[in-house]
């Protein structure tokens, strides 16, 4: 009979390293890989499209303050949460989040819908000064994101690189044309890595987010990507229990 | 004496251990202010000063990194080159390789602040540094593997003892964990922006993933492989039972890298995954224990030296916090707990239950014991050690009590609803209750970083006290050799 001495392994630190990276490789392997395989994973839903370029810049804002660390963007399938945000996350609405914004803190309010609940000017004035528009608020100033311009000199860099990981910005005519065929040909405009300057430029001036068309700051990137968050699935399109076959 | 202490030093690379100690104990200084810092900006918000420099947001990971990595990381990289010299009898293999893990790693932390003030940021929790910085510590990290394997290959006896396996764990786990939790194209070769490669659902168990184990791996098994070691030691007995050792190491590392998912719970991550996490959480309350009780145990027949002995009084109260908090785990990744805790202040302080109470209290009780050691010497102060102790007890008892009742209150408020069925409470409302929390909170973690600022003090003046001591000691040899020459002549 095969007589197994733990000793082996003790005395041997081949054996030690080997068995150690085993052990430790299965956990991840058994719970990760299957999600990139298991089609259900993520739900096949109409409307949710890759950010604009100046929605992207605002984006990196968000996550360059560090907002992660105190508002999730994942509300959960509860009565109160409902109430207060509105209908649970899919899976699919971060599809093309690179990275993922859930968070794991509400020291502020979830944002996943916050996308048009208050109007550009109450976004300006909230994120310059919070308590003046709700004073008991703890959240910082950030009376900066007025005064800085958006540099966008990289902007096509950036969807580049967001290309390379599967996004599909478009960067030839054939991939533009995939993305009229999926997402219409407005969305498909937005996505050609080509236009970003000139779609960028164009969305804060038509937007203007910050009340300022002259030029163009880090808070119109900012608002323009919280006005849209949660707003692109109509959910009145689905039942109630349209989505639970999913989870 | 002095000549053993040369002898030690050529036998053993102890001026890595020294280096890495020191630097463990500035880390930790800055950190923890750091984390007082952010905690009283959450009390009273005008401390952020409208300078985007020390904001919440951005001072955050500075905090998070210097005290897990800085702090912790230093801890360990000196206590397990300690750990391994000592029972392998067998010197480092390269100083050279052990100096560059020193300047590196100090590279790393220091940069990492640095970058993050400035609003470089992966947004990843614990894992914030941008891709120039992961490829260092990548580089470092393996050199670190190298020479710890390479040291070992170097043992004087068959055996290779436990805190060894624990610290190669950890080793082999961060760089599994560093290495795919980080994959992610930079903007271009010259810019510090980068995005994952991953989105949404996968991102976030991949990061939750690599999120919970660092709790598991850096955060765990390493100080446990520190528990292995200097338990024993300053109790003066062996380890309590050898086989409950094997058993706590083979099911800790197994069962660890499945739970990290119970983070995700309620989330849109597949339920599949996440009630998988939740049962190997409740799984791994065994080993957890198992491990607790083993050290613990090891000082049945000594318990009197709890009354008398602040280092043996570290390590224990370490030993506690670890067993509640290992406790206090499984229960918050239940579904039903979790749905209240979740998103709250509970979390925040069970993570600091953890860090203060079990990963802090290790390395103080570790680094007192091997700190007079290292420079051949007695503390300066032990009666500074005895208040440093009951400085750290009172600041974490106080730092979780508030979060457990602010957690709580939070997770309560939000789903409280009024006789009509309407929500009871505006979001806003919940934040202005967690005023006088935030400030509990901000005074027990002033505690804690008074106790570690003395234990700084202390350590320096140990370090000055050594250095009179054998210059005083050099003297009298060379009188005495002096002396001895003249007779001779």
């Amino acid at each position: 009979m095969f007589n197994f001495k733990h000793e082996w392994i003790e005395t041997n630190i081949g054996l030690l390293l080997v068995l150690t990276m085993l052990a430790i490789s299965i956990g991840g392997l058994v719970e990760i890989a299957p999600l990139f395989y298991i089609k259900n994973t993520v739900e096949k839903v109409d409307g949710v499209r890759p950010y604009t370029p100046l929605e992207l810049r605002g984006r990196d804002i968000y996550q360059r303050e560090g907002c992660y660390l105190c508002h999730s963007q994942m509300i959960r399938p509860f009565r109160d949460e409902a109430l207060r945000y509105g209908h649970y996350s899919l899976a699919a609405e971060s599809q093309y989040d690179h990275p993922f914004q859930w968070g794991s803190k509400r020291t502020g309010p979830d944002l996943a819908r916050v996308g048009g609940k208050y109007s550009n000017e109450w976004q300006v004035a909230h994120l310059t000064a919070p308590r003046s528009m709700v004073p008991q608020s703890v959240m910082p100033n950030f009376p900066w994101l007025v005064k800085n311009e958006l540099n966008f000199s990289d902007i096509e860099d950036r969807m580049k690189s967001l290309r390379d990981t599967g996004v599909p910005y478009s960067l030839t005519k054939s991939e533009y044309d995939d993305n009229v065929k999926k997402f219409g040909a407005q969305t498909a405009e937005m996505l050609s890595i080509p236009d970003a300057r000139k779609n960028l430029i164009a969305q804060a001036q038509s937007g203007n987010y910050d009340g300022n068309s002259g030029s163009i700051s880090e808070m119109d990137a900012l608002v323009a990507y919280l006005q849209m968050l949660g707003t692109l699935v109509d959910f009145r399109k689905y039942d109630d229990d349209a989505f639970v076959k999913y989870r | 004496m002095a000549s053993t202490a040369i002898s030690s030093n050529e036998q053993y690379n102890f001026e890595i251990v020294k280096k890495f100690a020191i630097m463990s104990l500035v880390w930790g200084v800055i950190g923890m202010a750091a984390g007082v810092y952010i905690a009283s900006e959450l009390a009273w918000p005008f401390l952020n000063f409208d300078i985007p420099y020390i904001t919440f947001g951005r001072l955050r990971p500075v905090h998070t990194t210097s005290v897990i990595f800085g702090f912790g990381g230093s801890a360990l990289f000196a206590t397990s080159y300690y750990i391994v010299q000592r029972t392998c009898q067998a010197r480092l293999s390269s100083d050279g390789l052990a100096s560059f893990t020193f300047w590196g790693w100090q590279a790393i932390i220091l940069l990492s602040g640095i970058s993050y003030m400035l609003g470089h940021t992966q947004s990843r929790e614990y894992a914030e540094m941008e891709w120039p910085i992961d490829i260092m510590i990548e580089i470092v990290w393996v050199s670190y593997l190298a020479l710890y394997v390479s040291t070992i290959m170097r043992r004087k006896q068959p055996h290779i003892y436990v805190a060894n396996w624990f610290f190669l764990a950890f080793i082999l786990a961060t760089a599994l964990l560093h290495t795919f939790n980080n994959l992610a194209v930079p903007v271009s070769l010259f810019s510090m922006k980068s995005y994952s490669l991953f989105s949404g659902t996968q991102d976030a168990m991949t990061e939750w993933w690599y999120g919970h184990n660092a709790v598991g791996f850096f955060l765990t098994a390493a100080f446990l492989g520190m528990m292995y070691y200097f338990v024993p030691k300053q109790a003066g007995r062996p380890i309590y039972s050898y086989r409950l050792s094997i058993v706590h190491f083979w099911a800790l590392s197994f069962l660890y890298m499945w739970v990290g998912a119970h983070h995700l719970h309620w989330t849109a991550l597949p339920d599949w995954t996440s009630t998988l996490a939740a049962t190997f959480s409740i799984m791994l309350l065994l080993p957890s224990w198992g491990g607790m009780i083993n050290g613990i145990m090891t000082l049945s027949g000594a318990w009197d030296k709890l009354r008398t002995d602040p280092i043996m009084r570290f390590l224990i109260v370490a030993l506690s916090f670890y067993g509640m908090a290992t406790f206090e785990g499984p229960l918050m990744a239940l579904k039903d707990v979790n749905a209240l805790s979740h998103y709250t202040d509970w979390t925040v302080g069970h993570v600091h239950s953890g860090t203060l109470g079990w990963v802090s209290m290790i390395t103080f009780g570790s680094m007192y014991h091997m700190i007079p050691k290292l420079w051949d010497t007695k503390m300066w102060s032990a009666k500074l050690v005895n208040i440093h102790f009951w400085f750290a007890s009172i600041g974490v008892l106080l730092y979780i009590t508030a979060m457990w009742i602010s957690g709580i209150t939070q997770g309560l408020m939000w789903r409280a609803f009024d006789q009509y069925g309407n929500l009871q409470y505006s979001f806003v409302e919940s934040v202005a209750a967690m005023h006088p929390f935030y400030a509990m909170r901000a005074i027990g973690g002033m505690f804690f970083l008074s106790g570690m600022l003395m234990m700084f003090f202390n350590v320096m003046m140990t370090v000055r006290q050594a250095k009179r001591e054998s210059a005083a000691l050099e003297s009298k040899l060379s009188a005495k050799m002096a002396k001895a020459g003249l007779a001779g002549a």
